[in-house]
């Protein structure tokens, strides 16, 4: 090992090379010559292609089928107004102010690119907190339905395991597996990491009490003493599997830090729509996507007048359209694109955002922000990561269903019968829903008229099959999106597959 | 990943599928599911439930940047099999439905469509039949 190949290693070992695709701002060298790109889709791929593209020389259009940028990147704010599937519309009567993000909502630290256009784009940042200990697991089969605190959860899990493990550790049962010597480290790892007692036993005492909290924290004068509460039983805990949702820090994906945009997920469209908002052409249905060896038209309709035809060409086409509505288009690709195209079924999704008269959450339960986790068909509440401590109303995220029958059976109501139950299933965590409660706004997204769906939910099968098919370059098109990513769903895939793309695409016109 | 979550899940929902039908049943008997597989029984609540999130509650589809189609006197349900494969594998966007519904769950719904909305085929599906176009 030499050069460059030992720095690297020192490197990675160290933890100081990044693990991440991106390697920073894309570099496209050379002149395009006048050649034009039209981009379809004015989400985070199609205006990370067009930031870049004009950048690089290169005459660009967009057509967007709403009347905003953005996508899926998406804030509810009171004010605004949403029509889904069906003519259902919904008026956010949100305080100026609060608002919820629909859809994308947390930014893991190792999303390189998608931070980096914050970054670049003048996006502010703060903490989306993933893990809360303060926060509640529930499940209505278990601890007589009362919610636990995340931390009493997890120290009892974990301290209880420890116990077990110590105790067949000292019965000699793991002699074949861990030498003596390294028996007793572990001992001691366990005590430390378990929360244990000087004989391995996870109790109720101020040991276990400094992991999973107090029945009575410690204060000041005559009463300072703190007091132990009981562990929740290891039998209780398993049976329940509560235990999954600890998966839910643990996870990559989920690991501390995260971050979310100051003042709602789409800053980050705003922002990008301020530097390319003027390529865009809004209400632009498209129709038909055709090609020849000469360039790329496009057939749309403006949506207030659909009965007339217009058409856009351009040397190249860069198309972010979800695949739940390109594949209903008639679209010049090879036969390759195409199945691969019709590949990927959409994943139903919903969230209800809902505003109470004051932030009872923090004031009386002390849980500030983070996310609390359920067996009950809402399945999470998180709590607004923003303006803390403050009095008057709040917003949380009442319900968060992905995939799974819950999400279909959400989406099937009502937006005003989500809202309902969504208050009914969470006052069985938080009673103070039935006297707080305001109003709400719930966003189903098979019934999204711009996407039709969450994301692109590909299977193992189908993405061994079709996923290569799916990003080569078919002639003079190349899709783009969080479906062109091995980051289903993630904003970083959407801003990855669209780099990757205009490299490739560039190289292409560089060449001919 | 995604499917081992998946198996995960269905494991779980196994066990306590049955459990959880009843928790939020409060005002109007709506079914809630506690796992990743449906718990709705009749042909009527697994179309209400499931179904209608997409081709609404009329069953008449729905036109966005792409559309949703209506299932209104649709002579494509003529064929059984045909609505069978489709409520099993999906198709294009459209999820399969296959591990989340049992044979009979299946037929429910494809017997219910198959005579309502417009839609007047006698011959019933079967249990068997959805085992079969399993493959």
């Amino acid at each position: 090992m030499a050069g460059s190949a030992a720095m690297y290693h020192a490197m990675t070992s160290l933890g100081f090379a990044s693990a991440s695709p991106y390697k920073g701002a894309i570099k496209l060298n050379g002149d395009p010559r006048g050649a034009s790109v039209l981009i379809l889709g004015a989400g985070l791929a199609g205006m990370t292609a067009a930031l870049e593209l004009r950048n690089a020389g290169y005459k660009v259009q967009i057509l967007e089928f709403n009347d905003r940028a953005g996508g899926r990147n998406w804030t509810l704010r009171g004010g605004d107004s949403f029509t889904e599937l069906g003519g259902f519309k919904q008026a956010c009567e949100f305080e100026s102010g609060l608002y919820i993000n629909p859809g994308p909502w947390r930014i893991p630290y190792h999303h390189r690119a998608l931070l980096d256009y914050c970054k670049r784009l003048g996006v502010s940042l703060e903490p989306f907190i993933q893990l809360n200990y303060n926060a509640l697991i529930h499940s209505s089969r278990a601890f007589g339905g009362a919610p636990q605190r995340i931390r009493a959860i997890k120290a009892d899990f974990q301290g209880q395991v420890s116990e077990l493990l110590a105790k067949v550790t000292q019965q000699g049962k793991l002699d074949e597996a861990v030498t003596r010597e390294d028996q007793e480290v572990l001992l001691q790892a366990l005590r430390s990491w378990g929360a244990l007692d000087r004989d391995y036993k996870y109790k109720a005492n101020l040991i276990s009490a400094g992991f999973r909290g107090y029945a009575r924290d410690p204060g000041g004068g005559l009463d300072a003493i703190p007091l132990s509460g009981d562990p929740l039983a290891l039998s209780e805990i398993l049976k329940s599997r509560v235990w999954r949702y600890l998966q839910n820090f643990a996870n990559y994906n989920f690991q501390t830090t995260m971050f979310q945009p100051v003042g709602g997920m789409d800053m980050i469209g705003k922002a990008f729509a301020k530097e390319v908002g003027g390529l865009i052409r809004y209400n632009a249905k498209v129709t038909r996507i055709q090609q020849d060896d000469r360039g790329v038209t496009v057939s749309y309709v403006d949506t207030a007048h659909p009965a007339t035809v217009q058409l856009a060409k351009a040397d190249w086409c860069i198309c972010t359209i979800p695949l739940s509505i390109l594949s209903q288009l008639p679209v010049d690709v090879s036969a390759a694109m195409k199945a691969a195209i019709d590949a990927v079924p959409y994943a139903g999704s919903v969230k209800v955002g809902l505003q109470f008269k004051r932030r009872f959450w923090e004031e009386d339960e002390a849980i500030y922000g983070g996310i609390s986790y359920t067996d009950l068909p809402i399945r999470q509440i998180a709590y607004p990561d923003t303006g803390f401590n403050r009095s008057g109303r709040g917003v949380l995220l009442g319900a968060y269903l992905f995939d799974g029958a819950n999400a279909y059976e959400f989406t099937a109501m009502t937006p005003a019968e989500r809202v309902a139950r969504t208050v009914e299933f969470g006052a069985m965590i938080h009673p103070q829903y039935r006297d707080e409660f305001e109003n709400g706004v719930a966003v189903a997204w098979h019934r999204v008229p711009f996407v039709l769906g969450c994301s692109g939910d590909w299977s193992e099968e189908a993405r061994a099959a079709h996923y290569r098919n799916l990003c080569q370059i078919d002639g003079r098109i190349a899709l783009a999106g969080e479906h062109a990513s091995a980051l289903p769903a993630w904003q970083e895939g959407a801003i990855l597959s669209a780099l990757d793309a205009i490299a490739r695409l560039h190289d292409r016109v560089m060449r001919t | 990943m995604r499917a081992k979550t998946k198996v995960a899940f269905m494991k779980i929902a196994a066990v306590m599928s049955l459990a959880l039908s009843t928790a939020a049943s409060a005002q109007d008997n709506r079914t809630f599911s506690s796992g990743y597989r449906f718990v709705e029984m009749t042909g009527e609540e697994l179309f209400g439930n499931v179904c209608q999130g997409c081709h609404m509650p009329d069953a008449a589809g729905a036109i966005g940047a792409g559309s949703y189609p209506s299932l209104v006197g649709n002579r494509n349900l003529e064929a059984s099999g045909y609505a069978v494969y489709l409520v099993i594998n999906g198709r294009r966007g459209m999820p399969g439905f296959g591990d989340m519904m049992t044979d009979g769950q299946v037929a429910a719904v494809v017997n219910y469509l198959r005579t309502h909305f417009g839609n007047n085929y006698q011959d019933v599906v079967t249990a068997r039949d959805v085992r079969d176009a399993r493959r």
